[in-house]
């Protein structure tokens, strides 16, 4: 592997545009081999750092150290990573075979040795056939891959991915899902893959890093981020569709009481949650149980239902107008009456308010 | 049912044929181009093999036997290429520095254009007060020391050859800046992560991709300095060597009064322009010409 690293460090690494922050002061250390993904919504600021780490952006403030080389004054060419673009970027005028062959070209890399890497990279991402054709008469799987193989034949010490499968269908997004965990792990990459899909982004990453208007949130592995989200935003994020605002009760135990629809609950507090103070309760649809009407918890009625093949996911609303959305084995009729109750240990209650 | 409801509407039959009814309205302007465009040039080319003397083909026999008309061809060729070569060439280099978005771009787009609004005649008069024998430019060079006798810069090939770059750029400067902006900015990007620096990725992936809007522009602005007149005249010496096809049509039609050998002339300029351009296209024909985007997205 080329110019390999053992870490490369993001040091208050801070991007404005304008006056307006898009990134503001971005530490993060990433090992070799990692799988990195930079995780948030349109507009947090993950493209822009990943744009930082290619140098196709200069910095308003902050460095990149690749172990005790300083890399953020260097210009894009002189950096050594791939990236893929997510609108491929693939050179129109030139074959696939010459796409992928062009960083290698550049490198001065001898005739032979260029022919055998680029028929490896080739096979790898199953192209061998179209080595021929021009990027325009392939699918949009196909492109994609074609912008894989360019940016791993060159072996780099580092890939950026900037959301590459935001154009696929479906089906072809976890099949290349699949692909890049593959490719990441056989070649020995070190990646940082940017993606507003949380799902995609648990499913490929070592560790997190979710954003939100250019800072960061959390840093976590993918369990530490589905389990014990650092604020309700990272909740909203992982997957935590019942955000409810509460006013909290006083602490017990190790837990905090707060009162939904007359009834006491006790949930985890995150980020101290003063008793008293305004809260926000989060759980995921598959903690919260339906029970029949009459039961022990929080009555409601169902309201939509979606079929989600092994369970339906349904939404209820509660006497006092707070809708919850759960999810169920059974199919309940819309207008049902049900109840509904809370595994106390999967509640997580922040407090209210913008963190930090 | 009645059997007009079994039948499609007019509108779908022609849109199974991929007619849109909305066409016709294009029928008055298709008109104006027959009646003021095609109709003269058919009764030109008709006039030119009508000539007074010298059987059909006599008023082209006139003008290749003639060494003072035979050589305008050369003359104005001489002066045309060089020109449309020149300015697309110095469009290049200043629209790629121009693509993308940076403060006062527009105040310089504007100032680089600006001399297409000034017309001919204002070029060729700021010419001659500024480069002529007694113009500024002369003047400093004299009381510099840096010349002995004014340059000669106005009333000969010069004068026309900056004529045409000053009206001919801001044309050509418009038409690669439009053909640059085509280009997916993330391709030169991508190149630059692969490792190609700033000349290689021009060379490499800017130029191919620009390559067959330049051989457009060529053609467009070889057009425009082929059909010089008013500059030839004024800025030029329009009876040496800057005596150009469109002056001897001129000479033909209103000192000769022989409309004819005019409408012949006329014919051959087209001629000569149809085969630089039937070159350049077919060159252009061997060059990439699909999309200039990057992918989906």
């Amino acid at each position: 592997m080329r110019d390999a690293f053992e870490t490369l460090r993001l040091d208050g690494v801070s991007r404005s545009f304008g006056g307006h922050e898009a990134l503001a002061g971005l530490d993060l250390t990433i090992k070799r081999g990692e799988f990195i993904a930079l995780l948030g919504p349109s507009g947090c600021g993950k493209s822009t750092a990943l744009n930082c780490l290619a140098g196709l952006l200069p910095l308003t403030r902050g460095s990149i150290w690749k172990d005790e080389a300083r890399l953020d004054v260097l210009p894009p060419e002189r950096r050594g990573f791939g990236m893929v673009f997510q609108n491929y970027a693939l050179f129109p005028h030139l074959s696939v075979r010459h796409n992928v062959a062009f960083g290698l070209q550049m490198r001065r890399v001898p005739r032979a040795e260029l022919r055998r890497r680029v028929d490896e990279a080739l096979r790898l991402v199953h192209l061998e056939d179209q080595a021929g054709k021009l990027p325009g008469r392939l699918s949009g799987g196909q492109q994609q891959r074609v912008a894989i193989a360019r940016a791993v034949v060159l072996e780099p010490s580092l890939v950026l991915m900037d959301e590459p499968l935001s154009n696929l269908d479906a089906k072809l997004r976890l099949e290349m899902r699949t692909e890049i965990r593959r490719l990441h792990q056989s070649l020995g990459l070190t990646t940082v893959y940017v993606t507003h899909d949380q799902e995609e982004a648990l499913s490929l990453a070592d560790r997190l890093v979710v954003l939100r208007a250019g800072r960061v949130q959390q840093i976590g592995t993918p369990e530490q981020l589905h389990t014990e989200p650092a604020n309700w935003h990272v909740a909203d994020f992982m997957g935590y569709r019942n955000l409810l605002p509460l006013r909290a009760g006083p602490r017990r135990g190790a837990g905090i009481v707060v009162e939904l629809e007359g009834r006491e609950l006790v949930g985890t507090p995150v980020d101290g949650p003063a008793p008293g103070s305004e809260v926000i309760a989060g759980i995921r649809p598959e903690d919260l149980r339906i029970g029949p009407a009459g039961g022990t918890g929080v009555p409601a009625v169902v309201e939509v239902v979606e079929y989600q093949g092994r369970e339906v996911a349904v939404e209820a609303l509660t006497a006092g107008g707070v809708s919850l959305n759960l999810r169920s084995a059974d199919r309940p009729a819309v207008g049902d009456r049900i109840t509904v109750t809370v595994d106390p240990r999967r509640l997580l209650v922040f407090p209210a308010g913008d963190p930090r | 049912m009645t059997a007009a409801a079994a039948r499609p509407a007019l509108r779908h039959r022609l849109a199974e044929r991929g007619i849109d009814r909305q066409l016709l309205l294009l029928l008055p302007a298709a008109l104006f181009v027959l009646t003021l465009f095609i109709y003269p040039f058919l009764y030109g080319l008709g006039l030119s093999f009508q000539p007074v003397r010298g059987g059909v083909l006599g008023a082209y026999r006139e003008f290749f036997t003639d060494a003072y008309l035979r050589d305008t061809i050369a003359t104005t060729l001489r002066v045309s290429l060089p020109a449309a070569l020149l300015n697309v060439l110095a469009s290049v280099p200043i629209a790629y520095r121009m693509r993308g978005r940076f403060r006062g771009r527009r105040l310089l787009t504007t100032v680089l254009v600006v001399p297409i609004t000034l017309g001919t005649v204002l070029t060729a008069q700021g010419l001659l007060n500024f480069l002529g024998p007694t113009g500024w430019f002369n003047r400093t060079l004299l009381s510099a020391g840096l010349v002995d006798a004014p340059v000669r810069l106005t009333n000969n090939y010069w004068g026309v050859f900056l004529s045409l770059i000053i009206t001919g750029f801001p044309f050509a400067f418009l038409l690669v800046l439009s053909y640059l902006s085509g280009i997916d900015p993330s391709l030169e990007r991508a190149a630059a992560t692969l490792g190609a620096g700033a000349w290689q990725r021009f060379r490499r992936i800017t130029l191919p991709l620009l390559a067959p809007g330049l051989a457009t522009t060529f053609c467009l602005t070889f057009v425009l300095a082929f059909s010089v007149f008013p500059s030839a005249v004024l800025v030029g010496d329009p009876s040496g060597t800057t005596r150009v096809m469109s002056i001897a049509a001129y000479d033909a039609a209103y000192v000769r009064y022989d409309y004819p050998l005019a409408a012949a002339v006329a014919v051959l300029m087209g001629l000569v322009e149809l085969l630089v351009i039937a070159a350049v296209l077919g060159w252009r024909a061997l060059l990439y010409t699909g999309s200039t985007a990057g992918g989906r997205g």
